[in-house]
């Protein structure tokens, strides 16, 4: 029970770090390696407001979503935009998006190190709670019920609404989906928006039981990255099976094996996936 | 058009003295020291809060005083930093950077265990005497034989070992813990070296470690870790942790109510941070390090530090850090020379007076430090150490209470 109580919570959090990417890279096709560092934002936001003026993370949440989605909104429209309509192929498009992601992660880091160098600590929902016997604090299991809350809204959305429709019809073909009339580089911008406003607000819950510091975003998105592709670019359901898969795995092995083995064992089922299921868990076969 | 040459003359002639002057003023008026050590990556927590804003101070304050006394003349410090962005490779790039380029006068010793025995030969190369501070390893007598211009003041292994045991054996003797202990590692260099060190120490005191694991740098959960520890039943956790997860420890200890009489996590306990984010929840944890904060001379650094770089000192190797600097201000001025085999060979055979007390070095290694330290009321204490006056009784811990 203990396992499955810390695993489920555990995956609250990589579904956290892995939706919002898997938004940007299933549907505006931007491999977004600032991912991290754009979670990393949300966490400090969350950090310098209630260290300096009290504000409950949870309060911030609701500033920082509606500010990354304008910030992620306008880097789409004026750093990505260009790459997207110079870039001839998919592959073109994943390698210059790389790397131009990349350089701006160093710039993310260097603004939250300015402001910044430490670690953000701080506490917040702290006290146990009892889950099924098994304890845990407040702030995973909020976090984790945040995370669900999120996980099942772009489910409805992206399954029962004509706009989500049109965003999974991106995610399928670009050019086919232009040719029925919808607006590709506005449905991709809004997914790249939405997938940072995801992340950023990841960023803001993660950061009230993890204690993170300005350089760590690469090791969230290295998560992020081995839930998109193991649940299968673009498909939301996918990225939450593969969090759950990730986050139980892990807590099974440091509990039952060693601590020590929980990156091996990650790693691991990665490879089968690749081995066995390269298009990931819910992913189409390429026509 | 007369008027027009004779205008040209005075601003060529104004603009030559002035760049004369200028060289004149940074040939001899000024040293070059280069610092550098991570501002990003995953050891800028640490460096940010104990490197950097030291090597600050001491700037600011020698600057504030008019410079050196270099045999007679004031010299004042020019400091040229860079961000190795915790990478050895840059870091020796950098290094090599500093010494042609730039050509600093001297150096400040790298942060963390790892960079300091990396970058030993370059820096040797060049002649840098490197008084390591963040270092801690029990190879520094064979790597001072091998780099004569390597001098560590933080303590070894070993000794950071048996600050623990000392503590584990009093509280065995007073009933408070049996001969169970529990310990973790995270899996790097330096959680290895001290969990090996600790588990051959620990069993010749007839310890036994009821639960031995190890976890990756940044595990993201660690109820799985604390889970096993409580379960093992051990009145005693050690932790030989880095930044981020002796935060998470501590957090996890306090949502499992870990039942422990002793509790020690190593780097960052000694923090501000720390108790800044757990208050007194943590109140008589045990971590590596310590200083005496009723020393006056400690209580006025901590004071300077705060007023100059606006932050709290740590209570551990922030001192350090500070005393290794006046160090190479006493020992440049009591050699009266920027020649660094002379200052090198002065640090060797002097003693110096600094916040820490009075260090001197045999075969270049520093008796003098802390090992341990506990967070009594607020303030973080030294408790075991070499060499180190006004070390406190250590307190058992009792639960996890506000």
């Amino acid at each position: 029970m203990d396992i499955l109580v810390s695993g489920l919570l555990l995956s609250g959090t990589y579904a956290l770090v892995a939706m919002g990417l898997n938004l940007q890279y299933g549907v505006a096709r931007i491999m977004n390696l600032a991912n991290g560092e754009v979670l990393v934002l949300g966490a400090l936001a969350a950090f310098w407001l209630y260290t300096t003026s009290q504000i409950s993370p949870l309060f911030t949440v609701v500033l920082v979503a509606p500010i990354s989605f304008i910030g992620n909104w306008l880097i789409y429209r004026f750093l990505l935009l260009p790459l997207v309509r110079r870039s001839k192929t998919q592959g073109n498009l994943e390698v210059d998006s790389i790397l131009a992601t990349f350089g701006m992660s160093f710039v993310l880091i260097g603004v939250m190190v300015s402001i910044e160098g430490g670690f953000f600590a701080y506490k917040y929902l702290s006290s146990p709670i009892s889950i099924f016997g098994s304890t845990t604090s407040l702030s995973r299991f909020v976090s984790f019920l945040i995370a669900a809350i999120i996980g099942f809204l772009l489910y409805l959305w992206l399954n029962h609404t004509r706009s989500g429709v049109a965003v999974r019809a991106v995610s399928v073909s670009a050019e086919a989906s232009g040719l029925v009339g919808i607006n590709v580089p506005r449905v991709s911008a809004w997914a790249f928006a939405l997938g940072g406003m995801i992340t950023a607000i990841g960023g803001a819950l993660i950061s009230t039981f993890i204690t993170l510091d300005a350089s760590i975003g690469v090791v969230f998105t290295l998560k992020a990255l081995i839930i998109v592709i193991m649940g299968g670019v673009g498909d939301i359901r996918g990225a939450i099976v593969a969090a759950i898969i990730l986050g139980v795995v892990e807590t099974t092995v440091a509990t039952l094996i060693d601590p020590g083995l929980t990156l091996a064992a990650a790693y691991l089922i990665f490879l089968l996936i690749l081995l066995f299921r390269p298009q990931g868990l819910f992913g189409r076969r390429p026509l | 058009m007369i008027i027009r040459n004779i205008l040209k003359t005075t601003l060529a002639a104004a603009f030559a003295t002035s760049v004369v002057m200028a060289t004149a003023v940074s040939a001899d008026g000024v040293i070059k020291l280069g610092a550098i050590a991570p501002k990003t990556g995953p050891l800028a927590g640490g460096a940010v809060v104990t490197q950097w804003p030291n090597v600050d101070l001491w700037v600011t304050q020698v600057n504030a005083r008019g410079g050196l006394n270099v045999n007679g003349e004031k010299m004042t410090i020019e400091l040229i930093q860079y961000d190795d962005k915790t990478n050895p490779g840059e870091h020796i790039k950098l290094a090599q950077r500093l010494a042609e380029q730039d050509k600093v006068d001297f150096v400040v010793a790298p942060y963390g265990t790892g960079f300091n025995i990396a970058t030993a030969p370059i820096y040797g190369r060049y002649g840098y005497p490197m008084i390591a501070v963040s270092a801690i390893t029990d190879k520094a007598e064979e790597l001072t034989e091998r780099y004569p211009n390597l001098f560590f003041t933080l303590g070894t292994t070993t000794a950071f070992v048996e600050g623990v045991r000392e503590i584990l054996i009093e509280q065995r003797a007073a009933g408070e813990i049996g001969n169970e202990v529990a310990m973790v590692n995270v899996a790097d260099a330096f959680g290895i070296e001290l969990a090996d060190r600790a588990r051959e120490m620990f069993s010749e005191a007839g310890f036994e470690l009821v639960y031995d694991k190890s976890y990756p740098l940044g595990t993201p959960d660690l109820s799985p870790v604390m889970k096993g520890a409580k379960a093992s039943g051990a009145k005693a956790f050690v932790a030989w942790s880095y930044p981020p997860d002796s935060f998470g420890l501590a957090e996890q200890a306090i949502i499992e109510d870990l039942d422990v009489a002793v509790y020690y996590s190593a780097v960052a306990t000694s923090f501000p941070a720390f108790s800044g984010a757990y208050g007194n929840k943590i109140n008589n944890v045990l971590g590596a390090g310590g200083t005496n904060v009723d020393d006056p001379q400690v209580a006025e650094y901590r004071q300077a530090h705060l007023d100059i770089t606006g932050k709290t000192a740590d209570y551990w190797a922030s001192a350090n850090t500070y005393a290794s600097l006046q160090i190479l201000e006493q020992s440049i001025e009591g050699a009266g020379s920027i020649d660094r085999d002379v200052v090198t060979q002065y640090i060797k055979d002097n003693s110096f007076e600094t916040v820490m007390g009075t260090l001197s070095f045999e075969n270049n290694i520093s008796s003098t430090f802390w090992s341990v330290g506990q967070w009594q009321d607020g303030v973080f204490r030294g408790v075991k150490g070499n060499d180190v006056d006004g070390a406190v009784g250590v307190r058992v811990k009792d639960g996890w209470a506000d």
